[in-house]
């Protein structure tokens, strides 16, 4: 296998952009990646992207966003319709083939000009779900529901989970909520809005993009003073229908920590890709993080969520982190479909 | 532009294709046309609602389609209220995962009470068909609180 690293990221998360063309949000990241490097686009060996044509409400729209990436001369380029941490993946799958020793990974959502919560029903069964139009609040009250009444977790652990989240964020200059002085009580007091989950057990919309670039071995060193190493990424699938799996586990997060080597040694902290404090909660048990570790720093998904950027961003976050000093192995994930049905496990070390 | 409100556009979505559900899908959807509800047998003998063309576990194509009760539990639920725009459901409701008489895995869709309060994990309903009935998920109104001695 080749070492490949992050070596350079870039965000921007607000509650909503308003004005501002995808294109316009992701010109000056794009930049930024590139010239933290001093690296151009010419120098750049392969391009990949995530983002949803349902949220821009367009066929193919990522295409116009290339237009912030310059696509001439013509460039090595790729999509997914998936947070752009799949993307990543892609990536590093790409550098690993030796096609390409550099890539430019991003990206983006608006999902403030739609309704998020609806539109997601789209990604549900076409047959016997979707016509039904549950949004993704109610989906996930379902799981959250069967977590409570399982025993497994508490209503109160939900609550620290909502509370740890708003203190980390304080600071946070991506993150759209924040709190230094939130409790638990304040937060068991709020109204449920999808029964059982409370407004903060739910993750703060928000429009944003990243981007991120990677570079392998040698040439990653010559970059970057401390590369963030990938040293191990995996991503893993439950199956589609909400009825048809235990919904209080996730066993694809388990599979992909632990083909990731997450447990393989000691870990300074995560950033989890939990839209729900109940998927966070879900997600530390499949993923066996230690009970006494540092989880989100940054104030996680739930402090601000990018639909189709949250998980790139964990990643991000935690390339940063250690590339500044601040931790030397960390593990990031990332989660696609409904109730934590896919998902991404990438473990990163500092030298 | 103009009042600073951003470009504004109609757009409508088309999807100018027709699709056909095949075996597995197509028989619960004539099933619900019927007013039966439909599951499929697995290798181990369980059986799912909704029917699925193949075993999420061992991959194995399925084909035994067999019919199953029109009334069962509730195993999760949620409340939805304001009721959304484009669902079928007018009225704030409950949405359930409910385990089917004779089934191993729940079916999700809408329980008709008035408030939160008369929904509860355990509690049973049975089917609410509609009048007319096309062959869609819909034609299942939803499930109410099943009435005691009642055959559903």
């Amino acid at each position: 296998m080749r070492d490949v690293a992050v070596v350079a990221t870039a965000q921007h998360q607000v509650a909503a952009l308003t004005g501002t063309t995808e294109v316009q949000l992701m010109v000056p990241l794009l930049n930024a990646v590139r010239d933290a490097i001093g690296l151009t686009q010419a120098d750049i060996g392969f391009t990949c992207s995530g983002s949803s044509d349902f949220l821009a409400g367009q066929a193919f729209s990522f295409v116009h966003t290339l237009d912030a990436v310059g696509s001439v001369p013509p460039i090595s380029e790729s999509h997914v319709e998936m947070d752009g941490a799949f993307a990543l993946y892609e990536a590093w799958v790409k550098i690993q083939t030796g096609a390409a020793d550099t890539a430019l990974v991003y990206g983006y959502g608006k999902s403030s000009p739609g309704s998020l919560r609806d539109i997601l029903a789209l990604q549900l069964d076409p047959y016997h779900v979707a016509p039904l139009w549950p949004t993704a609040d109610a989906v996930a009250a379902l799981q959250a529901r069967l977590l409570l009444e399982s025993g497994v977790s508490g209503a109160g652990e939900l609550a620290e989970i909502a509370v740890r989240s708003m203190r980390h964020a304080v600071g946070s200059p991506h993150a759209v909520r924040s709190s230094a002085d939130v409790t638990v009580a304040d937060v068991l007091a709020e109204a449920p809005v999808a029964d059982p989950l409370r407004p903060s057990d739910i993750a703060a919309e928000a429009d944003g993009g990243c981007a991120v670039v990677l570079a392998a071995g040698d040439l990653a060193r010559g970059l970057c003073e401390r590369p963030a190493w990938i040293r191990g990424i995996d991503h893993r699938i439950d199956a589609h229908g909400l009825g048809v799996r235990d919904l209080t586990r996730s066993p694809s997060a388990a599979a992909a920590a632990v083909r990731a080597g997450a447990g393989d040694d000691r870990l300074d902290f995560a950033e989890l890709h939990g839209l729900y404090t109940s998927q966070e909660a879900i997600l530390v048990r499949e993923l066996d993080l230690d009970d006494d570790l540092l989880v989100n720093p940054s104030g996680g998904a739930l402090a601000g969520n990018t639909t189709m950027a949250a998980g790139l961003m964990r990643i991000a976050e935690a390339a940063a982190r250690i590339s500044a000093g601040e931790g030397d192995r960390a593990l990031a994930h990332a989660t696609s479909g409904p109730c934590l049905q896919q998902n991404l496990v990438c473990v990163l070390e500092g030298e | 532009m103009g009042d600073g409100g951003g470009l504004r556009a109609d757009l409508v979505l088309e999807y100018p294709f027709t699709r056909t559900t095949g075996p597995v899908i197509g028989a619960f959807l004539t099933g619900l046309r019927e007013g039966v509800i439909t599951g499929i047998r697995r290798s181990d003998g369980t059986v799912m609602v909704p029917p699925v063309e193949y075993d999420p576990v061992t991959s194995e194509p399925l084909t035994e389609i067999v019919e199953v009760a029109a009334c069962g539990e509730v195993v999760s639920w949620t409340w939805v209220d304001p009721p959304r725009p484009q669902s079928p459901w007018d009225e704030p409701h409950g949405l359930a995962l409910i385990m089917l008489d004779g089934t191993d895995t729940p079916l999700l869709h809408g329980v008709l009470v008035g408030s939160a309060a008369e929904l509860w994990t355990g509690m049973r309903v049975e089917a609410v068909w509609r009048d007319e009935r096309v062959g869609h998920i819909c034609d299942l109104a939803g499930f109410a609180p099943e009435v005691p001695g009642a055959v559903a």
